[in-house]
């Protein structure tokens, strides 16, 4: 395989895919709709030195943010089209749910608190992933379980205990609200 | 020697030690998982560190920067997958290694070059270290700035056939940074009258996104798949030996491995690709290599190995990350209010020196438990894809919410998690946004105070050290268009190769 390697050109070529054209055009429109909006949204102003403009480095970016986009749609126009592009995109908007559920997620652990959050969560996508069997489910509320031992009960990282845990008894309340 | 003397003091502390435990051991698992690697790793950990001390938190994360491409040489043998992207090249001699039933002996060899190569490059960086110390404090403003540029400009360039592409993720990386609070004249940049976007964009929410929460819906979205490597029976000590014969080839890689490292942008997959064409033209059996060459197979892992040291140069020395996985370390280092740079080489050389012993120690450390533990490993890597972007979605959480608990943060998470994967199904890279981002920053900062005390436009570049800087970057732009030109000359057909699918892992 390597062998058709020669030169460092081909080392680094990273061949086309289906979708490019697509995601080219978007870049560019959003990069085009971007700095459209640079003088309103970065200030040039008149007593101050060039080099501390608040505006120079935004205008930086974007303008070459835009001249390589339009570059890069150019190739992908003039490139032979890669059949494929829509289930590609298909692919990519597939992920979406999972960002739904993900917020779900991050709504759901102030309210329910970060134990009963995590090992529902991963219950759920286990199912949703099709994995049925107790073992797999197992696995996975396990999972869920010792994420939160690790991160929360002993590395302690700021994640903020759950409404949900004000319902019980007084002393288990502070308990779950410290460690879980 | 003093300095010496007090870094191991800085060391010889328990929980700087099990820090390092877990970060090398823990490493070796991740990169031998494919589908999850250091970066995703590193991104997660990264908030976890906050609450520990300095050299705890790094010296854990260091571990698994060091040690997972230890992890990746085994999926690379032993079922053709790199555990990371940088083990690609080792599947080229592993897996046909594999095939004609030596896969013992090729696990074997790659970790005996692995181990050389790191420590070869930790040498070199000790070494280097006296140049270091002197030569870092004459890097003022303006020097650092045209790094920070020399930087960008390689990291665009080293993605030939998409330098396009890079340069569109590189600005936007440099606009990343510019949104938020300015801090010269406090005036809104690109927030659009949203109180949220006037914080700006903070690296490790879009690094988390890029890298952790995309590689999940990568895997999530994906088909279902769970490698199968069969296990290894005997000893593994024989590499060790074995490698003693490659004397030349194994410190050959490794010496491209540190300079390579060193120039900011360019990292392993140059350092690999140089190592392999200058094994392969030396080698008695040329026709061996990518057939399961014992050659192939130590010019690419002593290479990528001896990478992360090296990389820790410019690092340390100028706080200019070369690549992604250091600029994550660079934002463990702001966070624990490290700064990288000339004066930590002034002010604190003997925390540097500890950061040089941990390094070393987490190659013996990795060693000693991979040539025990390597069947161990074939285990986990039968881990089912989508259970893992479970796992690291659910990781991803902590490491994004603990931030600052902030909702906000999640869903800017989840946008670059969108974007990351794109680009990973697209085989684009995602290096350069980061880079962008961290280097964006240093320059505007550095420009600035640098104009401070430039005159005309040749005082930028009338110290030596700026002088050097500024022939270096026109010399990679004119050698870059001379490539160009050469090649669009002898204009070949460009045969199709799977090389960079490593992308999307």
């Amino acid at each position: 395989m390597l062998a058709g390697v020669k030169t460092l050109k081909q080392l680094f070529q990273r061949y086309r895919r289906p979708g490019n054209y697509f995601f080219a055009s978007i870049f560019l429109l959003f990069s085009l709709a971007l700095l459209s909006q640079l003088t309103s949204e970065a200030q040039w102003i008149a007593s101050t030195n060039w080099s501390s403009q608040p505006a120079l480095w935004p205008a930086i970016a974007l303008v070459g943010m835009t001249v390589f986009a339009a570059l890069n749609w150019i190739s992908a126009v003039v490139s032979p089209r890669i059949e494929g592009r829509w289930v590609e995109v298909s692919f990519w908007l597939k992920a979406f749910e999972f960002v739904l559920w993900f917020m779900v997620y991050v709504v759901a652990v102030p309210l329910a608190g970060y134990l009963p959050s995590t090992v529902i969560f991963a219950i759920f996508l286990s199912l949703r992933m099709g994995y049925t069997t107790p073992k797999m489910l197992t696995a996975a509320g396990v999972t869920g379980v010792a994420v939160v031992l690790i991160f929360k009960t002993f590395l302690q990282v700021k994640v903020p205990g759950g409404q949900f845990y004000e319902l019980f008894p007084d002393t288990m309340r502070a308990f779950m609200l410290t460690n879980f | 020697m003093a300095d010496l003397i007090a870094a191991a003091g800085l060391l010889a502390r328990l929980d700087v030690l099990i820090a390092l435990l877990i970060g090398s051991i823990g490493g070796v698992i991740i990169g031998a998982i494919p589908g999850v690697g250091a970066a995703v790793a590193i991104a997660i950990l990264l908030p976890a560190t906050f609450s520990l001390e300095p050299l705890v938190g790094l010296t854990m994360l260091l571990g698994i920067y060091g040690s997972s491409m230890y992890g990746g040489s085994i999926p690379a043998i032993l079922i053709n997958t790199p555990g990371t992207a940088v083990n690609a090249l080792t599947t080229y001699d592993g897996y046909p290694m594999t095939k004609a039933g030596q896969a013992r002996r090729a696990i074997s060899i790659a970790y005996s070059a692995s181990f050389y190569g790191g420590v070869f490059g930790i040498i070199c960086l000790i070494l280097l270290s006296p140049v270091l110390a002197w030569i870092a404090p004459q890097f003022g403003s303006r020097e650092i700035f045209l790094a920070a540029l020399l930087g960008i400009i390689l990291v665009v360039l080293a993605h030939r056939g998409q330098i396009f592409a890079a340069g569109m993720l590189a600005f936007f990386g440099i606009f990343l940074s510019t949104v938020g609070l300015e801090p010269i004249r406090y005036t809104q940049r690109f927030t659009f009258g949203q109180t949220w976007l006037s914080g700006g964009f903070d690296l490790i929410v879009v690094v988390l996104g890029l890298f952790a929460i995309s590689q999940a819906f990568f895997l999530l979205v994906d088909k279902d798949n769970s490698p199968k490597a069969q296990p290894l029976t005997g000893s593994l000590f024989s590499g060790l030996k074995e490698l003693f014969g490659y004397k030349r080839v194994a410190s050959a890689a490794s010496g491209f491995g540190v300079v390579m490292g060193m120039i900011p942008g360019v990292g392993e997959f140059t350092a690999q690709f140089m190592s392999y064409t200058y094994a392969q033209k030396t080698s008695k059996t040329p026709e061996l290599f990518g057939k399961g060459s014992p050659e192939g197979l130590i010019a690419s892992e002593a290479a990528n190995n001896a990478v992360p040291p090296a990389a820790m140069i410019p690092l340390l020395a100028l706080g200019i990350p070369g690549e992604a996985l250091t600029a994550m370390m660079l934002a463990v280092f702001y966070i624990h209010n490290v700064i990288p740079g000339p004066q930590l080489f002034q002010s604190d050389i003997s925390f540097v020196y500890a950061l040089y012993f941990a390094m070393l120690l987490l190659n013996v450390i990795v060693l000693i438990f991979l040539l025990s533990s390597t069947n161990l490993l074939t285990k986990i890597i039968q881990i089912p894809t989508r259970f893992l972007g479970i796992v690291i979605l659910i990781l991803s959480f902590v490491g994004v919410y603990s931030l600052r608990n902030s909702t906000v943060d999640c869903a800017i998470a989840s946008a670059f998690g969108i974007l990351g994967l794109i680009l990973k199904r697209l085989n684009l890279p995602i290096v350069p946004i980061v880079l962008g981002m961290v280097l964006g920053g240093i320059m505007e900062t550095k420009l600035r105070s640098a104009m401070a005390r430039v005159k005309t436009p040749l005082d930028f570049i009338d110290r030596p050290i700026a002088a050097i800087l500024f022939g270096l970057i026109i010399l990679v732009i004119a050698l870059h268009i001379r490539t160009l030109v050469n090649e669009h000359r002898n204009r070949e057909p460009d045969a199709d190769h799977e090389l960079h699918d490593s992308q999307q892992r």
